[in-house]
């Protein structure tokens, strides 16, 4: 039997969907967030180094879990595989209230100019769908800035000459420096390059009722214990809550969505934490599961009149998966350069985003969060041992004694890297899984080699007495950063969604996270996914008051 | 030898051997396993073979932090899924300790162990088991499941009062941020 009719039904409680959750609430609609992980507080975080969001030796600690979650991964030959959430070729993200900004580093990037403009720019290599967005940098902009604020971001990127411009400065001061930031702040201005403090989503001092961050080294990967990182989870979903408005369910799993012969949106058909099959009618639906189960959720809603799932007329679903082809590199010095201080992350270039020699972009260039000791086990310069009293050594000459730097190489979308729903593999639920396969672009792969090389460049003028290169592998990308799956687009024929995140032939079904990227800038994405939620949601707001949907 | 990997069961068999000793459940030398997955036999296998990878010097090693432990509670936890891996694996060591050397993996002076472990590691193993499993995938799984032992958060059965971390200068449990942070003052609240 069907549950009450609500306005709107928001899908994933992560980046865009608590977002969209709020600014739907405040504007008088009822509106269901339904997540499909579980609702934790920073009084759940465990510092477990072998459990959590970035290391998942032994799981992830914020979901999925390993047991119903599978997902098929096709390799570079064909093979097939079913793989856990917690392996690598899952591209996993998070599942739980706030998703990835539970757990996040936080770094708080707004895209620029040019990476709204890639086509126009460079043109599209050989083999890439590369494109330009429908919409600019400024029509983000007011957006970007609603989000640095609602959600709260400190940093100070004035010395940034390349930053898209801004209207207001960030509304939180940057962190001290660490001791690895005033090293590579000194080698880099004798270099002439430009660096600044990472803009970040973690508070500095006490803002919007929760207090700052204490600099322990357990950032990225894990709930932080103070709650001074900035998520929606205790941002804007608690705010959504407040107006009453709005009910959030946990581990409720989406199953399809649902349509009606005129071919519009009615709701959606889910499994309630209990495992029973419910359904949500609803004037709106707005997928916000992240692009490889956002992918997922449309491919499976089928029905006579999209056989081939919703917004899937021209076989764009699924398509364009990306992430980020991070390069760098690592630099031994005969100092100590660990000075214990999180997060550790501080201090970053853009001097090598845009205006590479016959590159189409690059990519951000930053000191990496704190490594903890399982964690630089695997860092070794190639050839090196990895067992025995050589591997001893190691660990206790250059732990405090190594600095890493890499950037987020923006990646040339392949129309083959994708997201299907596997034929035969379902998860727990019974629902067809998404299946993951493609490769990264060649030219991604040559843009990160000239990125690890202005880091290892970099790390030399800082005084690394011994260096090594990151370079990315050609295999498929995704991961934490996934993006692409659901283009957004003028064109019904190339595209999935129009430039305010309505699926093209479907006015009532939004998309909003980063499946709907066209590209995914040489940045952490998040903040451009939270801006685009603002966006998307004035757009809603509006629509709401006039047609209401119907 | 024979005995196997099922938890429920091994613990049935511990209580019914109390009452009476009963086949599976004891090793051909006789010793019920104290461990939750090795026999007596595999863990000293599996105590040698760590503690070449991360051998004790001015600082304890492998076995002493507890990573045969570790390896062993995984192995009925999340790691679950790689039993047969270690099952067969062990053996296989032993098949290559033989072929090498005339002699079981655990009887053999430490500069034969090494040799014996760098051929799994360049896959030149000898030994039935590793023609149809590869050795460096069983190394390269060993060597991982040390290192997570051996580093990692002690909750997990290994890195024993936290000496690895001791080891590296850092202090454990983790209480440097929380150091820093004092709630109570007010004007206390930006970092230090």
């Amino acid at each position: 039997m069907a549950l009450k009719q609500v306005n709107a039904v928001v899908v994933g409680a992560g980046a865009g969907g608590g977002i969209v959750a709020k600014e739907l609430a405040q504007a008088g609609l009822s509106v269901v967030l339904l997540e499909r992980g579980q609702w934790y507080s920073a009084f759940e975080c465990r510092k477990d180094d072998l459990r959590n969001q970035r290391t998942t030796a032994l799981g992830n600690a914020f979901g999925p879990d390993d047991d119903r979650n599978p997902r098929v991964s096709v390799d570079g030959e064909g093979k097939e595989r079913v793989v856990r959430p917690s392996e690598g070729e899952y591209h996993n993200n998070a599942a739980c209230v706030g998703g990835g900004t539970f757990s996040y580093g936080a770094m708080a990037w707004r895209f620029m100019e040019k990476d709204f403009r890639m086509r126009s720019t460079y043109g599209a290599p050989e083999g890439s769908t590369l494109e330009d967005w429908p919409i600019s940098y400024q029509d983000l902009e007011p957006y970007y800035e609603k989000a640095e604020g609602e959600i709260g971001v400190s940093g100070d990127d004035t010395n940034n000459i390349f930053r898209a411009p801004r209207k207001k400065p960030l509304p939180m001061p940057p962190l001290p420096p660490n001791r690895e930031h005033q090293i590579l702040q000194s080698a880099a201005e004798g270099m002439g390059l430009h660096p600044f403090d990472i803009p970040m989503l973690r508070n500095t001092v006490p803002y919007h009722g929760r207090p700052a961050c204490m600099r322990c080294r357990w950032c990225v990967g894990f709930a932080c214990e103070v709650d001074a990182k900035c998520g929606t989870h205790n941002t804007v979903i608690p705010t959504a809550l407040a107006t009453r408005n709005c009910e959030l369910r946990t581990e409720c799993v989406a199953k399809e969505i649902l349509t009606n012969t005129p071919g519009r949106v009615t709701g959606i058909a889910y499994f309630d934490a209990k495992g029973r099959l419910q359904e949500q009618p609803a004037d709106l639906v707005v997928v916000s599961c992240s692009a490889i189960e956002s992918a997922r959720l449309l491919l499976n809603s089928k029905s006579a009149l999209f056989p081939n799932g919703l917004g899937n007329r021209h076989d764009w679903v699924g398509r364009n998966l990306q992430g980020h082809a991070y390069s760098g590199a690592l630099g031994l010095f005969d100092f100590d350069v660990y000075d214990d201080q999180g997060p550790g992350a501080s201090i970053a270039l853009c001097d090598y985003n845009h205006g590479n020699p016959g590159l189409a972009g690059g990519a951000m260039l930053a000191n990496e969060f704190i490594r903890l000791p399982y964690q630089f086990v695997r860092v070794r310069p190639p050839g090196s041992p990895r067992w025995g009293l050589a591997h001893k050594d190691f660990m206790r000459k250059w732990f405090r004694r190594h600095i890493m730097v890499q950037g987020p190489v923006q990646e040339m979308p392949v129309f083959d890297s994708r997201v299907q729903v596997d034929p035969k593999v379902k998860d727990y639920w019974g629902i067809p899984v998404a299946r993951l396969s493609g490769r990264n672009h060649p030219h991604t792969i040559e843009i990160g080699k000239y990125i690890a090389s202005k880091a290892e460049a970099w790390l030399k003028e800082a005084g690394a007495i011994q260096t090594w290169l990151m370079l990315p592998r050609g295999g498929l990308s995704a991961g934490q950063h996934q993006a692409g799956t659901c283009r957004m687009g003028n064109d019904p024929k190339t595209s999935v969604i129009n430039k305010y995140c309505q699926v093209h032939d479907v006015d009532n079904l939004f998309v909003v996270d980063g499946s709907v990227h066209v590209t995914n800038g040489g940045f952490n994405p998040v903040l451009t996914i939270m801006a685009l939620a603002y966006y998307a949601s004035e757009h809603m707001v509006k629509t709401w008051k006039g047609t209401k949907f119907r | 030898m024979g005995k196997r990997n099922n938890l429920s069961r091994r613990k049935f068999i511990q209580l019914a051997a109390s009452v009476a000793a009963s086949g599976p459940a004891i090793s051909c030398t006789g010793v019920i396993s104290p461990w939750r997955f090795f026999t007596v036999e595999e863990a000293r296998t599996v105590e040698a073979i760590c503690d070449h990878l991360v051998p004790a010097d001015q600082d304890p090693g492998a076995t002493e932090a507890g990573v045969v432990n570790f390896i062993d509670r995984q192995l009925v936890g999340h790691l679950k899924r790689w039993q047969s891996a270690y099952r067969e694996g062990i053996a296989g060591v032993d098949q290559t300790s033989l072929g090498l050397s005339g002699k079981k993996f655990v009887d053999l002076p430490a500069g034969k162990q090494t040799e014996v472990l760098t051929a799994l590691e360049k896959g030149s193993a000898p030994g039935e088991v590793w023609k149809r499993r590869s050795p460096q995938e069983f190394f390269e799984l060993i060597v991982n499941h040390t290192m997570q032992g051996f580093y990692g958060d002690p909750r997990h059965g290994g890195n024993r009062d936290g000496i690895s971390w001791k080891m590296l200068g850092l202090t454990y449990p983790p209480v440097r941020g929380r150091l820093q942070y004092d709630l109570t003052k007010p004007s206390n609240q930006k970092p230090a």
